[in-house]
């Protein structure tokens, strides 16, 4: 699904953001990226939904090359993400229904098409009844929703989540991640930046942490080698 | 389309003054620009009524064969740069004499003015060199005694036409500039204000051309709105001129108004091409 192979992302003003990276991340897996602030896991996520490109090594997103990758095929990948931030950036002037109606007009899904898909996905975040509500009346773990619904609207093979639960309180942040489980458990494949080391423990999935722009764990590659050695013939 | 216009109609509910701002101050923009144009028309129209009093007399030999003389208006009259002739006898020399200068009546009671012919010349062959050539041709003919066309005067006319059209150029391209920035970087305040929709959108996977669309309409929409404003105000002041301070002068044809707001059109949709282009290059 997603690899990186010796990716260094190096910012002209602010320097090396990622430095020799490399890992992957196969289809269906759900995988936390964690890390003290500035350590690099936003840029990880701009390199695969591609708003940045490395400055050397190799980002592969669903067979999509960032080496060869031209401007006007980044919006065919973004249609096979899902994409939430931890600010929700929803339309404040737009109901929740308008919101995620937008992002499947964008997208030229038929008109006719639009108010079903935008009511099973209301359905699956669990906010049927708030369709025609404006943001600001939303609490913020149901504005992260709202997101979340608008992130799946081309059922993505992956979700790229960039701190969504910063901005929420302990109970909103298990709803959402129960979500996040749900979405993974019907085969959509998440990343999961985060900082909630909490949530990261109590989780049996795979964490990836960053410091300093380097990868400097990875609980896939300690799990592999922990595996014991086939038997000698 | 309709998604497009509903989020053009979106835009300008979200920010309304800005629009009202945005198409002010392309019609003021644009009204600088016309008034320069109407400047420059007015000009151009009283040079023009001179121009057209440049003119060649080629006075006539006492006794100049008639049957000669008419075959040379003829042939005088085919020349590429000559609008018409004609014949001037010496009785309505004389008399053009007595109305053109009336103080010098006396003078004229006894006097004999020459035969001559007048020609004149078609608009775009009144400059110098070409009256100069026409006039050495026409001296060619054995008939002519003289050939007058103030030489003097016609090259002082093609200076000032030459140094008006010049300047009118300079000025024009650089008051359109100034109003494509002003412009520009009105439309780029819309562009800006609206930065987080688009950002959305591209996250979720609209193509550069769709992000476009709906600022190139309204970049459009609101030039014409400042041209037709823009037209408006030229009118108002054209008439202040015209009428209250009671000077004669010209107004756009309706073709040319209808360019201008033509391009007030396309001025806004220049302007939100570039700033939506830049804009979608530097995020």
């Amino acid at each position: 699904m997603i690899r990186f192979s010796h990716v260094t992302k190096e910012y002209p003003r602010s320097g090396v953001a990622l430095n020799n990276a490399s890992f992957t991340v196969a289809k269906g897996e759900f995988a936390f990226l964690t890390g003290p602030s500035g350590a690099g896991k936003s840029t990880i996520l701009k390199l695969v939904y591609m708003e940045e490109r490395p400055t050397s090594g190799e980002v592969r997103v669903g067979g999509i090359r960032s080496s060869d990758v031209k401007r006007r095929e980044v919006p065919k990948l973004r249609r096979r993400l899902g994409i939430v931030f931890q600010d929700f950036r929803l339309l404040e002037d737009r109901t929740a229904e308008q919101n995620i109606a937008f992002a499947l007009e964008v997208t030229g899904t038929s008109r006719d098409a639009i108010p079903a898909k935008v009511g099973r996905l209301l359905t699956q975040v669990g906010l049927a009844s708030k369709g025609t509500s404006f943001p600001r009346e939303l609490s913020g773990g149901e504005q992260q929703r709202v997101a979340i619904a608008r992130a799946l609207v081309n059922d993505p093979v992956l979700l790229i989540a960039d701190e969504p639960t910063g901005n929420l309180d302990e109970r909103a942040t298990r709803g959402i991640f129960q979500l996040l489980r749900d979405i993974n458990a019907s085969g959509t494949a998440v990343l999961m930046a985060t900082h909630n080391l909490e949530l990261v423990r109590r989780s049996e999935y795979r964490v990836i942490e960053i410091n300093r722009g380097q990868i400097v764990f990875d609980s896939a590659e300690r799990a592999a080698a922990e595996q014991p050695a086939p038997p000698a013939v | 389309m309709r998604l497009t216009l509903r989020e053009v109609s979106l835009g300008l509910k979200r920010a309304p003054l800005l629009s009202v701002l945005s198409v002010l101050t392309i019609a003021f923009s644009l009204f600088a620009f016309g008034l320069f144009g109407l400047v420059a028309l007015n000009v151009s129209e009283a040079l023009k009524h001179v121009e057209e009093r440049v003119e060649i007399r080629a006075f006539l030999a006492d006794g100049a064969p008639v049957e000669a003389v008419s075959t040379a208006v003829g042939d005088i009259a085919a020349f590429p740069e000559v609008a018409h002739v004609d014949i001037i006898t010496p009785e309505q020399a004389l008399a053009r004499a007595r109305k053109e200068m009336g103080e010098f009546q006396d003078v004229f009671d006894a006097a004999v003015l020459p035969a001559s012919l007048e020609i004149r010349l078609k608009p775009g062959y009144r400059d110098p060199a070409t009256v100069r050539e026409v006039a050495e041709r026409v001296k060619t003919y054995s008939f002519v005694d003289d050939v007058r066309y103030g030489e003097e005067w016609v090259q002082k006319l093609y200076n000032i036409r030459t140094i008006a059209g010049a300047t009118g150029l300079v000025l024009g391209i650089a008051f359109a500039g100034v109003a494509i920035i002003i412009i520009g970087s009105t439309i780029r305040m819309t562009v800006l204000a609206r930065a987080r929709e688009i950002s959305i959108m591209r996250l979720v996977g609209a193509t550069d051309a769709f992000v476009r669309r709906p600022f190139l309409v309204d970049g459009f929409v609101k030039g014409v709105v400042g041209g037709l404003l823009a037209l408006a105000l030229a009118w108002v002041a054209y008439r202040l001129v015209d009428q209250t301070l009671g000077i004669s002068s010209a107004f756009f044809q309706a073709g040319s108004a209808a360019l201008g707001v033509l391009i007030g059109g396309v001025i806004g949709l220049l302007g939100s091409a570039m700033s939506v282009g830049r804009h979608l290059r530097d995020v």
